[in-house]
């Protein structure tokens, strides 16, 4: 069997893509191009994780309101993405903690892990994109 | 695993939240202005060294050089060049910028 043969009988391979988000919202374009490439990724039926760090746990906060600064509030599309198979997203305990959030406030379901599980979920993937 | 970080310790929480989440056995390639967390007498030498027992800590001699403090470089840290960057990208086949 040649390399063409043996991949088409095998079919695509999945792959695990972890998104890792450390920025908060509106300050950077970060958070909203994240999204986007979750959702490209997504639509090519891989398994896609995402975990949100530092003040990347500020993108999940409930309440955003963003008609005085001009920008499109994207918030909502994180409730969205279960529509996408995406629902994997985990959040880092610490950086919740020391910043005074906890789950409640959140605008969806998360896993809250800490440093050691999260290190640990990072090094399983096999693509990490960062943002 | 492997975790490259670019960043000052000083100016961001990369390098900081990196060290949190990388699991005994990987390693830490510090390029760019990250590898300020591997000159002596900084506040993070403490914390370089004590990781530095289950994590293998690697920066670009070439960040050093242009930043003048290859001389202060810790022990523990092994300084390679761009193709010691490569090799490390093979040895480890999951990578993460912390941006």
């Amino acid at each position: 069997m040649n390399e063409v043969q043996a991949l088409a009988s095998s079919g695509p391979k999945v792959k695990r893509f972890m998104f890792v988000n450390r920025k908060a919202p509106y300050g950077t374009i970060y958070a909203l191009e994240s999204l986007e490439v979750v959702l490209i990724t997504a639509t090519f039926d891989q398994d896609v994780s995402l975990v949100f760090i530092d003040d990347g746990v500020y993108e999940l906060v409930k309440g955003q309101q963003t008609k005085a600064i001009g920008i499109k509030n994207f918030s909502p599309s994180y409730r969205a993405l279960e529509g996408y198979d995406v629902e994997k997203l985990y959040v880092d305990q610490a950086s919740l903690a020391e910043r005074g959030l906890s789950e409640k406030d959140l605008l969806v379901p998360v896993e809250v892990l800490d440093a050691q599980q999260m290190g640990q979920l990072m090094a399983q993937q096999d693509v990490i994109l960062s943002f | 695993m492997l975790h490259i970080v670019n960043k000052s310790p000083f100016q961001t929480r990369s390098f900081e939240s990196c060290l949190r989440m990388a699991q005994p056995g990987s390693a830490v390639l510090l390029i760019e202005d990250g590898i300020y967390a591997a000159t002596a007498g900084s506040s993070m030498e403490a914390r370089v060294c004590q990781a530095s027992a289950s994590v293998r800590f690697y920066a670009l001699q070439g960040d050093m050089e242009a930043r003048g403090v290859t001389g202060k470089l810790l022990d523990g840290v092994t300084l390679i060049d761009y193709g010691g960057f490569v090799d490390l990208a093979i040895e480890y086949p999951t990578s993460h910028s912390w941006l």
